[in-house]
């Protein structure tokens, strides 16, 4: 995973609450087994109207998401994260994320920065402003920025590290495989395995 | 004497491998991985790229669900990618050892109708999937919960994941249900209740004398839809109903293991004085047959109403979210309820795919017909499921309404597989979303139980049994 330290690209207003992951990207778009490509299945259905905001110039070019409370809501699809990074976007700003959605994003290195809802809508006002406005979002310091306009956000603590120093989760875990084996001694003889049963 | 705790907080010590220090997760055993040809063939890949093989294949199964047709399955599937995801699955299924219940098997259909029937889902466990639905198997004591694909891949080559612990919030449900009332219009109004982000970052545990008189399937239904509240997963602690579900399933212990595993499993409740983050309660007397009228799970209403004004919602995000809900399910505040039109009715799904459900949908068909312009489509959650209701002759009630019975799989429920709505058709549906476009692009659904499904389907606009006598 590429480290994140801080990004500046042009934000992108979605004045919408409950952005679920089948808006992200519609199911018809999962069927790939690629991990790459998955940028023409976002907002699929919302991009045949021309008056979608990722229609209008300068928008299209965005890279920070603005989007209203409850973003990623819905299916576990990983795919919504990969529609979005493959995309160009490398943050999305709300003031809820869907728990699912929030940790597929940490995996992936797309910042998801939860900011309150009150500074979402000042931030709104000054994209649809000034369309073309960038937006910096600093990772080391936990604060977005618009022209004169900064706030602040919050991440995960662990998550943040994670990726300001672009570390791959599998690894760290494996750094513990004899806690694993350790665990794996005492787990009860009666749990289940899948291996085929003969019938009884 | 240790401290009070909840459900919840009991299954995720048990399965503690590493405490994190600090801001760091801890690290959490994974008693059982479920696959499907969906969310798994990126995680595969990476285990090929980092040259790391499945760690635990004994803990692992897969099924195909969400691509495949429910018609003609001795047939190649039609539609090349999907046919390529589910070829993809089947090789790395060979590859890494992972043993997997292709389509036209007797073991197929969709991964939370399989793993209970099994008995692979068992109290205390810790169950993840790639998929959301996954807290299903919460009915049964257990910690279960939807994961993504990077998780997919951590999971398959560490048998653990990295978590921070949740919150807990208990969902009181005290009463009785009235006949007619069941436990999907149970988790319609718990979710209009909390709302679609009501439970973020919760586990749910539902509790209560309503739950407690539930079947199996009936808290699988509830648990199901814990994440359209938003939570992490849903829980039920496990009772003699639950012991009687799985004893003599094929992968249940057996013998002194029965005994051992009973034993344990019988502690796995909630202790008197542990406390939860949150809690709610719901009256079950008050409960009446539920269906949702918007595009979220959480815009949803009892039958007996009308679709809701817009200007008298005080909430602005709220307000909007509703005003571009009824513009994209073409509906008219006021309008009641009842007199909605549907073209499809939909039963099936993880939701509601299994026998039980089966079983009360033809009791309401029984000696009716399906209204004209309407067409039904019944799908079994699993072959199993298949075979019993043919055993049990629920399919000829099926198609002697006018219903079409099919195979199993996810079918309707999503928009992956032939089995769609057209834009502009409108569905009564037994499936968990009603997201812009889930059934197909355009079309529009309308979540309800399954008797208000069969009732529907009889009388062509939205109903309960209660209506057609």
């Amino acid at each position: 995973m590429e480290a994140f330290t801080t990004h500046t690209g042009v934000g992108v207003p979605l004045r919408r609450s409950n952005v679920d992951t089948d808006q992200i990207i519609p199911a018809v778009y999962l069927k790939r087994v690629t991990r790459s490509g998955f940028e023409d299945g976002l907002f699929a259905a919302w991009r045949g109207d021309e008056h979608f905001v990722l229609n209008q110039e300068p928008f299209r070019a965005g890279s920070v998401l603005v989007a209203g409370p409850d973003f990623g809501t819905g299916s576990s699809r990983e795919h919504a994260v990969w529609a979005l990074m493959d995309y160009g976007f490398r943050v999305v700003i709300s003031s809820r994320f869907a728990d699912i959605f929030r940790g597929n994003a940490g995996k992936q290195g797309l910042v998801a920065a939860q900011c309150e809802q009150s500074d979402v809508e000042l931030l709104w006002k000054l994209l649809e402003n000034e369309p073309g406005t960038e937006v910096t979002v600093d990772l080391t310091n936990n604060t977005v920025a618009a022209k004169d306009f900064t706030a602040p956000f919050t991440i995960d603590e662990y998550t943040r590290w994670r990726l300001l120093e672009g570390l791959d989760d599998i690894a760290l875990t494996l750094r513990h495989a004899e806690d694993i084996t350790e665990f794996e001694r005492r787990r009860p003889g009666w749990l289940p395995t899948t291996e085929p049963v003969p019938a009884r | 004497m240790s401290r009070s705790r909840t459900l919840a907080e009991k299954v995720w010590e048990a399965h503690v491998v590493r405490h994190g220090s600090g801001a760091e997760p801890d690290l959490l055993y994974i008693d059982l991985h479920l696959l499907h040809e969906v969310t798994s063939p990126q995680a595969f890949d990476g285990l090929r790229l980092a040259g790391r093989p499945i760690r635990r294949p004994d803990l692992t199964i897969a099924t195909e669900d969400h691509n495949v047709p429910t018609v003609d399955i001795e047939l190649p599937i039609a539609d090349p990618v999907s046919r390529t995801q589910v070829e993809t699955l089947r090789k790395n299924c060979a590859e890494f050892g992972v043993r997997l219940h292709p389509m036209g098997d007797a073991e197929q259909g969709i991964v939370h109708v399989v793993g209970p029937q099994l008995g692979l889902t068992q109290p205390g466990m810790t169950v993840v999937c790639g998929d959301s639905h996954t807290s299903t198997h919460g009915a049964f004591g257990a910690l279960a919960f939807g994961i993504g694909t990077s998780e997919v891949e951590h999971v398959m080559a560490t048998q653990t994941l990295p978590l921070k612990p949740f919150k807990t919030m208990a969902i009181n449900v005290d009463g009785a249900l009235r006949p007619g009332v069941t436990a999907k219009d149970v988790i319609l109004a718990v979710i209009a209740k909390i709302g679609t982000g009501g439970g973020q970052g919760y586990v749910l545990e539902y509790r209560g004398s309503a739950i407690e008189a539930l079947s199996m399937e009936a808290r699988m239904t509830i648990c199901n839809m814990s994440i359209e509240a938003g939570a992490r997963a849903g829980m039920i602690a496990p009772d003699q109903t639950t012991f009687d579900y799985i004893k003599g399933r094929p992968h249940a212990p057996s013998g002194a293991d029965w005994d051992a595993a009973v034993e344990y499993w019988r502690t796995l409740r909630t202790d008197d004085d542990a406390e939860f983050d949150a809690e709610v309660h719901l009256n079950a007397d008050e409960l009446t047959p539920f269906v949702t009228w918007g595009t979220n799970p959480g815009q949803g209403l009892p039958l007996g109403e009308r679709v809701p004004d817009p200007e008298a919602i005080v909430d602005e995000n709220e307000r909007v979210a509703a005003e571009k809900a009824l513009a994209y399910m073409g509906l008219e505040p006021g309008t009641p309820l009842r007199d909605i039109h549907v073209d499809t009715v939909f039963l099936g799904s993880c939701t509601n795919g299994r026998i039980e459900d089966l079983r009360a949908a033809a009791e309401v068909l029984r000696g009716k017909k399906v209204a004209d312009g309407v067409r039904m489509l019944v799908v079994p959650g699993s072959m199993r499921v298949r075979a019993q209701a043919e055993a049990e002759g629920l399919h000829e009630v099926f198609l002697a309404a006018g219903a079409e019975w099919r195979q199993a799989g996810c079918s309707m429920c999503l928009g992956m597989n032939p089995d769609q709505l057209k834009p502009g058709e409108r569905s009564a549906s037994t499936s968990n979303r009603n997201f812009e476009g889930r059934q197909g692009k355009g079309g529009r659904t309308h979540l309800v139980s399954p008797l208000v499904a069969a009732a529907t389907a009889v009388r062509g606009t939205l109903s309960s049994p209660a209506d057609l006598v």
